[in-house]
């Protein structure tokens, strides 16, 4: 049985990646989601200073998913040279996602991305909670239109955009295409609150956060599924992958591959290894030999 | 679910000029080593070692930056925030056991210390000057070696001087390690050479607690979820022990 699918040129052993944020902020990290399964891994998304991030509480678990604001942490493109090449290692491909606040940014940190030896580039335009970046950029479509022109002039490897469902998604869509970026990746996570009964104060201490897990999987799908009806480049599903059958709805939505994230915390790092395991059980009792053939299936 | 639960601060106990003890109810099983992600609202949430670990849990502060500055000023009936516990914590070891401590290092073993038959526990304590040493009443039934840095108390010189001495009169079992990396790093030499396995028990920047955020990492092992307490196999791998630490930023910085 054949797990193995491409996006844009960028052949992956199996669908499974490791979602940006997760686990990724370091090489031996990155690596030791390889040993357990990865398809590919995408690195924290890294801008071009170091940031220092919001103070705790950055993270909490709710009914049916994760509500994060970590906000963007990150050691800063000049210092993760050595994170990458650590990566490397690994002979998966290596996604570096990208942040910033303009297109100065965006291109100089995809740059220097590619320079340190990354597979592909993954633009963060779909942080939901990060003042001045994320989607306060990810929501204006030409705004979007000209970072990704611009990107994709700059660099050679594969430049994937990732984006938020709180934009318009199709126009946003479309954009992306005539900028000629090489997938879109949806969906990050959704905008949240918890709110502390006994305090009476929002738990996080930047108030919003983005929501992420089970609970988020519906809205991916349905993200995932319009986009692969309405834009021909490939769409990379994310939200709320927790199990082998979760990425097969996914690729039957259109997806190439599918991201995890929150499933890292749910099941533990191999969950690759896991998911990978499932999908080949459900081919198996569905008659598949490929895992490629089921892509877009649900589209007609 | 990892949410913090709140709690009042049941009483308070001033041990040093700089380190006071905060007691509290909250029912989950702790072993010794591991630690809770402690909410102060409004400023921050930091992870902090269980310095009580039966059902009357306690922490052990040490006013270090504006969290802990905040958690000292509370007060009996004032509200934090629990969540844990985790990290693995110690394994309870067999036989004659070494514990070396350096400063705050006491703090998480302790409830360990107490749980040991004395006759099987030597307890090393270095601390900076006489004033900085705490818990002594919880650890002196067990053969006690203090050492401070300027012998204003017990023997004049580091912990782990005292730690070699040790070695050389007695054989022990097991060692048990936390304070000051750098420290650690040279117990664990230590072990190694006299072939006496080693826990010790690590710091890291934190984040979540829960194994997700990267923040904790050293060479691919997560101190909040792998650790805090790694074994000399797993410290023998870790290129960044005793060295390289990680900035809230992620940056990996000289220790
Ligand atoms: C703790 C945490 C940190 C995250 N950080 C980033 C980030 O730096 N860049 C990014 O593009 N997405 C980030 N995300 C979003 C995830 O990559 C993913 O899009 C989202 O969590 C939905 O997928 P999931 O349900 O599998 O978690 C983060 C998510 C979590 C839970
Ligand atoms: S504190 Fe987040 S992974 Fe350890």
């Amino acid at each position: 049985m054949k797990l193995s699918t491409e996006i844009s040129g960028l052949k992956l052993r199996n669908p499974t990646i490791l979602a940006s944020g997760i686990l990724g902020e370091t090489g031996g990290t990155l690596l030791n989601v390889a040993r357990n399964g990865a398809g590919a891994v995408t690195t924290k998304s890294i801008g071009i200073k170091p940031k220092k991030g919001n103070k705790n509480p950055t993270v909490l678990e709710t009914e049916y998913g994760l509500i994060n604001a970590v906000g963007l942490a990150n050691p800063g493109i000049d210092n993760y040279e050595n994170e990458i090449k650590t990566a490397l290692k690994s002979k998966i491909p290596v996604i570096g996602s990208v942040f910033g606040k303009n297109k100065k940014e965006f291109v100089l940190v995809s740059k220097k991305m590619e320079n340190f030896g990354v597979n592909a580039i993954e633009l963060n335009m779909s942080c939901p909670h990060a003042r001045g970046y994320g989607v306060e950029i990810g929501e204006d479509k030409k705004i979007v239109y000209d970072i990704v022109k611009n990107v994709k002039k700059t660099v050679d490897v594969p430049v994937f955009v990732k984006i938020s469902v709180h934009t318009n998604i199709l126009s946003l869509a479309k954009n992306i295409e005539f900028a000629k970026a090489d997938a879109i990746v949806a969906i990050n996570s959704l905008r949240g609150m918890k709110i502390d009964l006994d305090l009476k104060i929002p738990v996080l201490s930047n108030k919003i956060g983005g929501y992420s897990g089970p609970g988020i999987k519906p809205v991916g799908v349905r993200t995932v599924y319009e986009i692969a009806s309405n834009v021909k480049i490939p769409v990379i599903g994310c939200g709320g992958v927790m199990n082998g059958k979760d990425a097969v709805e996914y690729m039957m939505a259109g997806a190439s591959a599918v991201q995890i994230g929150s499933g890292v915390y749910y099941r533990g790092v191999d969950v690759f290894k896991k998911i990978c395991d499932e999908i080949k059980l459900w081919m198996k009792k569905n008659g598949y030999k490929r895992i490629d053939e089921i892509i877009g299936v649900a589209l007609k | 679910m990892n949410y913090p639960e709140i709690v009042r601060i049941a009483e308070t106990k001033k041990e040093t000029e700089n380190i006071k003890t905060f007691r509290f109810k909250y029912n989950k099983k702790v072993r010794p080593g591991q630690f809770f992600m402690v909410w102060i609202s409004g400023v921050d949430e930091i992870p902090m070692s269980v310095s009580y670990t039966d059902n009357f849990k306690g922490i052990t502060v040490e006013q270090v930056g504006e969290a802990t500055k905040a958690l000292f000023k509370m007060k009996k009936g004032d509200k934090i925030g629990i969540r844990g516990p985790y990290g693995n914590g110690f394994k309870t070891p067999k036989g004659k056991v070494l514990f070396v401590a350096g400063g705050t290092g006491i703090i998480p073993v302790a409830s360990l210390i107490e749980k040991i038959k004395k006759k099987n526990a030597v307890v090393v304590f270095g601390a900076k000057t006489k004033k900085k040493l705490f818990f002594m009443d919880r650890i002196k039934k067990s053969k006690l070696l203090i050492s401070t840095d300027n012998g204003s108390f017990g023997y004049h010189g580091f912990a782990s001087e005292l730690v070699e001495e040790a070695l050389r009169k007695e054989k022990f079992n097991s060692i048990i390690t936390c304070g000051p990396e750098k420290m650690m790093k040279k117990i664990l030499d230590l072990g190694i050479k006299h072939k006496i396995p080693v826990q010790a028990s690590l710091e890291r920047f934190m984040k979540c607690g829960i194994g997700i955020c990267d923040s904790c990492a050293i060479n691919g092992y997560h101190v909040c979820k792998d650790g805090p307490v790694f074994d000399d196999k797993t410290l023998g791998k870790m290129k960044d022990f005793g060295k390289f630490k990680r900035e809230a930023s992620g940056r990996r910085v000289r220790i």
